[in-house]
């Protein structure tokens, strides 16, 4: 079976099974064996929703060292747009770029040109897609997973096309190794991540055999050393790079975002696990209709409410809404040449998303159904009341954990067990 | 049904219920993956089930659902109490609807109900009695 890189670990000496992780895990992948979370690497999506929950911090994301930079000869930072939201909303977001500059990178790049021209690409699919609808937006890895774990179906209806961090990427890679003639090997573009789930994108990307990232820092691990550069970096200092690129009008960071760039009316925005998961039972039922396309995102409220962000997403999401008024109209992108690069293939995919293998009881399907029989008639003996005792998080996933030889009847304390 | 019925179970569907519609399709949805039917196979019974069960909750009083698979086909059964089919004919034709302006200020209505049932089954047997109720038959090849 194939191995899944995953940006999350566990501390077994820190867990004190207390079980909070259970509950919050979209696709139940996590149990409880011996008092210690263990976590199903096949099920595993990469959401963070178990490493807010952990009271102990037994659940860390894993992302690279602020060091990681160091290994490049250019070093350069993309930041997440939920970068510029994480601080006061009267500091100027190119300050902001600038002090990431100042604690260790050669350049910064602005991911707002590359969702402009990605939103004019994907408004150029659509209107010649013939195809099965509503599609699904592509940037939230979690949704991607969620999709390949829970939905194979739907796997046909993930958007086809490159997202923006990874076509800002290519293209700052593909502009400085010809300016300065160097190899791209030597550039290190690294991403500023609001959430571990973009370090599988990296590491493991589903649709293509490398990203054009080479790694991802924590918000919260460049959080301070940012806090103190910011300090020192005044409006003078704002290098001419920053002063001309950077729009911050169209990032993806915050619900509806993406929606709003492609400006239809057939269009739905949706974030929070609990909620995707209902739209996404929607579309198996061929329930969503006259919809085009769903932008998902697997944290509430979008990036910003990303498990590694520092600020409340509400306040967060009113200082993007402030820098969105004040950074006035969208930037002039070139529309002739983005679909002209839409045509010549340039933000298509290597390959179609592929589905996780399916989990059915047994691989035989009578033997399945004989699981699936007794797997509803424990289901029917069971309390139901989802206390968690036995370590799975509902009766139901227990009573499946039982039929699969993964757990035993004892196991549940209402059935006379420990 | 000949065949020997190797699964079924019982599901019910309360009409007028707007906020639970859609509950039945995806428990239906739900064990059809447990027993490792093939996903176009559980997108097709899953579509013909959401759409009988909003036929239910839009025009009858309840119903009992009886999802039956054999060796061969998956058959569910769908036995509602309510008004009826006026005319089965009628109702198999794409865009018609006797849907109420409320329902489709919902989205609903939009006469593609049967025949969506249709294009997603193998079989489809409609038995409507005026005044009594509808019994759908709806049966999908799974070999």
């Amino acid at each position: 079976m194939a191995e899944y890189y995953h940006p999350i670990s566990l501390v077994s000496e820190k867990c004190q099974g207390r079980r909070k992780c259970l509950r919050v895990c979209p696709t139940q992948a996590i149990r409880v064996r011996n008092g210690k979370a263990v976590i199903n690497g096949e099920l595993c999506i990469d959401c963070g929703e178990c490493i807010q929950a952990c009271p102990h911090g037994a659940i860390l994301p894993i992302t690279d060292p602020f060091v990681v930079s160091q290994d490049f000869k250019y070093k350069v930072a993309l930041p997440s747009p939920v970068i510029y939201s994480q601080f006061r909303p009267d500091v100027n977001p190119k300050r902001i770029a600038q002090a990431i500059k100042r604690i260790g990178f050669d350049f910064v790049i602005d991911v707002s040109q590359a969702c402009e021209e990605i939103a004019i690409a994907i408004e150029e699919f659509l209107s010649q897609y013939e195809g099965r609808l509503p599609l699904i937006s592509a940037f939230c890895p979690a949704v991607v997973r969620l999709i390949q774990v829970k939905y194979p179906d739907l796997t046909e209806l993930v958007m086809p096309m490159d997202i923006p961090r990874e076509i800002a990427a290519r293209e700052f890679k593909a502009k400085l190794s010809s300016e300065a003639a160097c190899d791209p090997k030597d550039i290190g573009v690294i991403y500023l991540t609001p959430c571990p789930a973009k370090m599988v994108s990296i590491r493991q990307p589903a649709e293509k055999t490398s990203s054009f990232l080479d790694g991802a820092i924590s918000l919260r691990d460049i959080y301070r050393p940012l806090l103190a550069a910011l300090k020192e970096v005044r409006e003078g200092d704002i290098d001419r790079d920053i002063l001309q690129d950077f729009t911050f009008c169209a990032g993806w960071e915050m619900l509806g975002e993406m929606t709003r760039l492609l400006g239809s009316e057939h269009l739905i925005a949706v974030s929070g696990l609990s909620d995707v998961t209902k739209v996404l039972e929607d579309i198996e039922n061929s329930k969503l209709r006259n919809v085009e396309m769903v932008e998902a995102s697997s944290c509430m409220g979008g990036c910003i409410g990303g498990p590694l962000a520092v600020e409340n997403m509400y306040v967060a999401r009113s200082n993007i809404t402030g820098h969105l008024v004040r950074c006035g109209p969208r930037p002039p992108v070139n529309r002739q040449a983005a679909i002209e690069k839409y045509r010549n293939g340039y933000y298509d995919l290597e390959r179609r998303l592929a589905p996780r293998p399916l989990r059915p009881l047994d691989p035989d399907r009578a033997i399945a159904i004989e699981k699936k029989k007794r797997k509803e008639a424990l289901i029917v003996s069971l309390p139901r009341i989802d206390c968690g005792c036995c370590g799975a998080p509902t009766c139901e996933a227990f009573a499946d954990d039982v039929v699969r030889g993964l757990a035993v009847i004892e196991d549940c304390v209402w059935k006379g067990g420990m | 049904m000949n065949e020997e019925i190797l699964f079924s179970q019982e599901f019910w569907i309360a009409g007028g219920d707007f906020s639970n519609a859609g509950s039945v399709s995806t428990q239906i949805k739900a064990v059809l993956k447990d027993i490792g039917f093939d996903p176009r196979i559980v997108r097709r019974t899953a579509i013909a089930c959401y759409e009988a069960e909003m036929n239910v909750v839009m025009y009858a009083d309840r119903a009992t659902v009886r999802l039956y698979a054999t060796p061969s086909k998956i058959n569910i059964q769908f036995d509602d109490e309510g008004r009826g089919i006026p005319d089965v004919e009628m109702a198999m034709q794409e865009g018609y609807s006797t849907a109420t302006p409320e329902m489709r200020e919902m989205g609903f209505g939009a006469g593609m109900g049967l025949p969506n049932i249709k294009k997603n089954s193998d079989v489809l047997e409609i038995n409507s009695e005026l005044g009594k109720g509808t019994r759908l038959d709806i049966t999908i090849l799974t070999v």
